[in-house]
């Protein structure tokens, strides 16, 4: 089951840029939560703070408090516990080209040294069902490489791939932002199924796809949180002028 | 639009010849690289391949006036020199471009081992041996395989640890990320996801090290010191095929002579056929589509 999110004065810095300026916000648990604003307004930094992959990068580092749960992620765990508790799936498809699919689905297991073949079985059959893709790769699992499945299938397999190690939380980056229109519905289809087990936010420059998917959306600009509330009172009766702007396609 | 007027005729012209010239270009250029490798081996061909017999790669070198001998020890001792550097200069050479693409990226001392590793790959062979002399040969008072195997592993380092660092830094970060954000530790990622992405690459960088130390001499003369007779041990000197082949070469002698082409000849196609096996080893495995 998955497990809210509270944000409290949340920071974050590349080098000397401010990114994320004191973001507070709690996500629900079993929702889809999506996140607009225009580019570089700090929306993808902000997902990347929730599963401590912002501090990958040498330079950036972030303050204030997370809270999974009953969990402070940056001061009760380390990233690595936390990164198998939250998934993520990325903007570009990112399969490992040398694994093939099965072991690109079993790699969150794999690669943390499980090697119980029965229940590895069970789990890529279980998370490609849930990724619907098992239909499409059930008699190529172990003989073709993940790459060479087309745009779609592959972020689908990135998807089964997270839900493999059995997330409470999903993080999706622009998950469709790369892919054409039939696989973008498959899968805002697949977040709309995913959301009663796991809690999910969702980064989207489509804010139809925000609209679809997401019973909360929040909307930065400029490394802050303008507004955050429930997805059709952002659409529809939006509190704040600039995010009225922003919806209606006057900046952006 | 007119596709046929006179100077779009002339265009199409000028765009095929160019096409031709730059095609013939490119093939006279193939040609001139695989040419000198086809030359070498059908004069050693013509040379060695008629003092080619069993008792080559049987005997050890027959004394000096007599007929026969092989070239068994040096043949052997050439294996374990290249096996004894390979071991050494490989995990070596892999582990330091590791540490200068995932680890040391801005860092002082990653600059410090990128500049020395490009220095290191200028120093002259004769160098390298001179240096071993001095560090192994001079503190354990005598010639040995294994001083021979580390100045092969030394001049084999550099080479695979600047190719380990380039091919490391073509894997795409996406696939980085992936990992970690599986929650696998940074050290898993880079053993399981980088280097395994990169390892065709980092293959063909130790192949060509190991290539061009095992038809080294210089490093060897002081270090290796070479045999006349059988021998396995690593602390005495042992024969290496390349300086079997300089003492035959340099000797009055027609016998020997024919001798050093025979066993230029065994070296090379050692040498191809190494690369060859491991070549075809590492393909297997690679799945279908995978790029």
């Amino acid at each position: 089951m998955g497990v809210g999110i509270h944000v409290e004065h949340l920071n974050a810095w590349y080098g000397s840029t401010h990114t994320l300026q004191d973001i507070n916000l709690h996500i629900p648990a079993n929702r889809a939560t999506a996140l607009i604003g225009p580019s570089g307004c700090g929306k993808s930094t902000f997902v990347r703070c929730l599963n401590r992959m912002h501090e990958t990068n040498p330079i950036a580092r972030a303050t204030g408090t997370v809270k999974m749960g009953d969990v402070d992620i940056y001061s009760d765990a380390s990233p690595v516990e936390i990164r198998r508790r939250v998934g993520m799936v990325f903007q570009r498809p990112n399969p490992f080209p040398t694994m093939s699919i099965y072991d690109n689905v079993a790699s969150g297991l794999k690669l943390n040294g499980f090697r119980n073949r029965a229940i590895l079985d069970e789990v890529v059959e279980r998370s490609l069902k849930q990724a619907a893709l098992w239909e499409e790769v059930k008699d190529d699992l172990k003989k073709k490489s993940g790459a060479s499945l087309s745009g779609g299938q592959q972020q689908r397999m990135c998807i089964a791939r997270a839900l493999a190690v059995d997330p409470e939380v999903l993080l999706m980056d622009e998950p469709a932002s790369a892919l054409d229109p039939v696989s973008t519905s498959k899968i805002e289809d697949l977040i709309f199924q995913l959301k009663s087990q796991y809690t999910i936010v969702i980064v989207t420059h489509n804010m139809q796809q925000a609209a679809r998917v997401a019973e909360n959306t929040g909307f930065f600009l400029n490394g802050k949180m303008v507004e955050f509330d429930k997805t059709d009172k952002i659409f529809t009766r939006p509190s704040d002028k600039r995010t009225e702007d922003y919806i209606t396609g006057r900046f952006g | 639009m007119d596709f046929n007027t006179r100077t779009m005729r002339l265009n199409t012209m000028r765009r095929t010849m160019t096409n031709y010239f730059v095609s013939g270009l490119a093939i006279l250029s193939t040609v001139l690289v695989v040419a000198p490798l086809v030359a070498i081996l059908a004069y050693l061909l013509y040379k060695g391949a008629s003092s080619l017999n069993f008792d080559f790669f049987t005997k050890v070198p027959a004394p000096v006036g007599e007929q026969g001998g092989g070239m068994a020890n040096s043949i052997v001792g050439s294996g374990i020199i290249l096996a004894l550097a390979s071991s050494l200069g490989i995990p070596v050479g892999i582990a330091a471009g590791v540490y200068l693409a995932e680890f040391g990226r801005g860092k002082m001392l990653a600059n410090a081992v990128r500049f020395t590793a490009d220095v290191l790959n200028g120093v002259p062979s004769i160098v390298m041996g001179i240096a071993i002399y001095s560090l192994v040969v001079m503190q354990q008072k005598h010639f040995s395989a294994f001083a021979g195997g580390v100045a092969l592993a030394i001049m084999m380092v550099p080479t695979i640890t600047r190719t380990t660092e380039e091919m490391l830094a073509t894997v795409p970060h996406a696939i980085r990320e992936a990992a970690l954000g599986l929650g696998v530790p940074k050290w898993r990622t880079v053993l399981s996801v980088s280097l395994r992405t990169a390892s065709p690459g980092i293959i063909t960088g130790c192949m060509l090290a190991f290539a061009r130390v095992a038809g080294e001499t210089a490093p060897l003369l002081f270090t290796a010191f070479g045999n006349q007779f059988w021998s396995l041990k690593l602390n005495e000197p042992i024969g290496a095929l390349p300086l079997q082949i300089y003492v035959y070469a340099i000797s009055p002698y027609d016998e020997w002579h024919r001798l050093a082409w025979a066993g230029a000849l065994v070296l090379i196609v050692m040498i191809m056929v190494s690369v060859t096996l491991v070549r075809i080893f590492a393909n297997r495995g690679v799945l279908k589509g995978s790029s």
